[in-house]
């Protein structure tokens, strides 16, 4: 997996210098085989989400009590649940919830560690000290732990538990965007640019905050993982959707009831989030070591 | 002694960060404290009564500092549900989340590090790449579903395993607790059943924290070796004729194991607490399970206690980690 040197190319504008990394990075992407697996079950996955009205066999939510429990077979492939929905309508129903929470904590939680990382980087001194040590104190709570304690105060639900995964996991990327700011802020050309009479609002949101990028996106890609394994452990515990939505953590807790006997309940989803999870993961360590070489 | 200094007001002012969190979260919760002691029928003056003697006619920052105190002597508070109070239930707790955690961690050092070593050395070749896998598969099922399958496969079709809960039920008690562990316990009391009870039910859940700490374990080590494998002094060691066993175990290991400290001591700290889910599919009654059972019945005495714990412990472990790379490492002494 080789990019072209940078120097065998000169881009005639900007914009067709960005397009062209973008055009490079998913063309390492795509010649790197596990990446090119994890970006083909994340696009499954948003593509079922997005159809899954249309590809679910029933209802998710239509109960059917003569047909408790019923094994996978031709009318619902993977069974029916304790109520008699269809585990796989439930299933893509699911996708829906999980993808929403990822692109949810994936569009604010690293702006909001950027936004507080930058600023911490750049005005140095007592904001730097005070800043830190908010993180460090969301840091010192597991995530787990400061997400159900949090739901708990709150109340259960999908906002609820949002708000809490999005508070448990913003300090890493504060640090990560502080790490990088004070590198990048003792660089030549930052120097010039402050010569040439740019305002610290200029210099951090034009030419500090772009370059803390693509390692937050990497971090965000490598996260989104862990996003979907704290949200399935909020669901089992029962602190996530109400019930009937179908929520892949909460149906494996309902199915956890019948496991002994008709183990396909939980078993289904918990594939499910194994899958999802995997894909991320996989597009995750495969944007790592094309964004970000040096984390490998 | 300075960076010790500073190291040591950090910690503090977390641990006290620490305290705001708990105590704001425990106020915003949408229970009245009072009506929960006075119960719904109580008259106005009762209630005002109780309400004072609670505290909570105080200003905000005169009830913190009165948590403050009450903390500073150990006192956690009264559980609601359990009735007895915070601190003797997390003492009885506890240790056997540190059980859990401490076996899981050996099996993730014991396990993690040789394969780590050996898919450094084997660098893109099969025992890299299954080491990956191994590794991919633990980062990305979930620990409660892997958990649930653990049971059904080893304890209910095979019978290999025992069940739920810390021991047979019939052994509960039969050992005078000494350090709440178990396996310690039965050994000093020497109690051979207890023992052999306490490890067939202890087997399958350290082996699926060991497993999740296998895969973060064996992934550092193998970056951490190849960082070093890299490096000259290696050319050196092979240019001068020593075995690839010596420079692979003896060189290039040796260089690894300050980092490595840290790596294991931060296993170990999300083992102690990212137990929660484990304990909940297990019914094992470690910290965990303490606090999401007393978060589904609202019980906040308990739950900010059980919090305020793992995270002290977590600060500890990590002051821990600090300092022993001032320690182990030399160049930072």
């Amino acid at each position: 997996m080789s990019l072209a040197h940078p120097d065998a190319y000169e881009p005639a504008s900007s914009l067709a210098a960005r397009l062209t990394g973008a055009a490079e990075t998913a063309r390492a992407l795509a010649a790197d085989r596990s990446a090119l697996a994890g970006m083909v079950i994340v696009t499954l996955l948003i593509l079922a989400a997005a159809a899954a009205p249309l590809l679910a066999p029933y209802d998710p939510n239509a109960q059917d009590l003569a047909l408790r429990l019923a094994p996978p077979g031709a009318a619902h492939w993977l069974g029916t649940d304790e109520l008699g929905r269809d585990v796989l309508s439930r299933l893509l129903a699911g996708s829906r919830i999980t993808l929403a929470v990822v692109a949810l904590i994936a569009l604010t939680v690293p702006a909001a560690g950027l936004a507080v990382g930058c600023l911490a980087g750049f005005a140095g001194g007592i904001v730097d000290a005070v800043l830190m040590r908010i993180a460090d104190v969301f840091l010192a709570f597991p995530r787990l732990i400061l997400a159900l304690a949090l739901v708990a105060a709150m109340g259960p639900g999908l906002s609820h538990a949002l708000i809490a995964i999005a508070l448990a996991a913003w300090p890493p990327y504060a640090r990560l965007a502080r790490a990088e700011t004070m590198a990048i802020r003792e660089r030549d050309f930052i120097a010039a640019a402050r010569l040439s009479g740019a305002s610290p609002a200029r210099l951090l949101l034009l030419h500090i905050a772009p370059l803390c990028l693509p390692s937050l996106i990497v971090r965000a890609s490598l996260d989104m993982a862990g996003v979907i394994l704290t949200a399935a452990g909020l669901g089992f515990l029962g602190l996530g959707v109400a019930p009937p939505q179908a929520e892949w953590g909460a149906m494996i807790a309902a199915g956890r009831r019948f496991m002994l006997d008709q183990w396909w309940v939980a078993a289904a989803p918990g594939v499910a989030i194994a899958v999802a999870t995997l894909g991320f993961n996989l597009l995750g360590e495969g944007l790592r070591d094309v964004l970000d070489p040096r984390q490998r | 002694m300075r960076a010790m200094l500073s190291l040591g007001a950090k910690a503090a002012l977390t641990l006290f960060g620490l305290l705001l969190v708990t105590f704001l979260i425990a106020r915003v919760v949408p229970i009245d404290p009072v009506l929960a002691v006075v119960g719904d029928r109580a008259s106005s003056e009762t209630y005002a009564r109780v309400r004072a003697e609670m505290g909570l006619d105080r200003p905000v920052a005169v009830q913190f500092g009165r948590y403050v105190t009450m903390l500073a002597e150990g006192d956690l508070g009264q559980s609601a549900l359990t009735r007895a109070k915070v601190a003797d239930d997390i003492a009885r707790f506890f240790p056997a989340t540190l059980e859990l955690a401490t076996v899981a961690t050996l099996i993730g050092l014991v396990l993690g590090i040789p394969a780590g070593v050996i898919a450094a050395a084997r660098h893109n070749r099969w025992p890299d790449h299954a080491l990956r896998l191994v590794s991919l598969f633990g980062y990305s099922v979930p620990v409660f579903w892997l958990g649930l399958m653990a049971l059904l496969l080893f304890y209910a079709d095979l019978g290999w395993a025992a069940g739920p809960g810390r021991l047979d039920p019939w052994l509960e008690d039969v050992v005078r607790p000494r350090s709440g562990l178990l396996l310690v316990d039965g050994v000093l009391a020497g109690n051979g059943t207890v023992v052999l009870s306490a490890l067939r039910h202890l087997a399958l859940p350290a082996a699926i924290l060991g497993y999740y700490s296998l895969a973060y374990i064996s992934r550092m080590t193998r970056s951490l070796m190849l960082e070093q494998l890299n490096q000259d002094y290696i050319a050196v060691a092979r240019a001068k004729g020593l075995s690839e066993t010596r420079v692979l175990w003896c060189h290039a290991l040796g260089n690894v194991l300050v980092p490595l400290a840290t790596v294991a001591t931060l296993a170990y700290a999300q083992l102690l607490e990212g137990s929660v889910l484990t304990e909940t599919v297990f019914a094992w009654p470690g910290i965990g399970r303490y606090i999401t059972g007393s978060l589904l019945s609202l019980d906040m005495n308990a739950v900010m206690g059980g919090t305020l714990v793992v995270g002290a412990v977590f600060i500890f472990l990590n002051l821990l980690v600090e300092g022993l790379y001032g320690r182990l490492d030399p160049r930072l002494r």
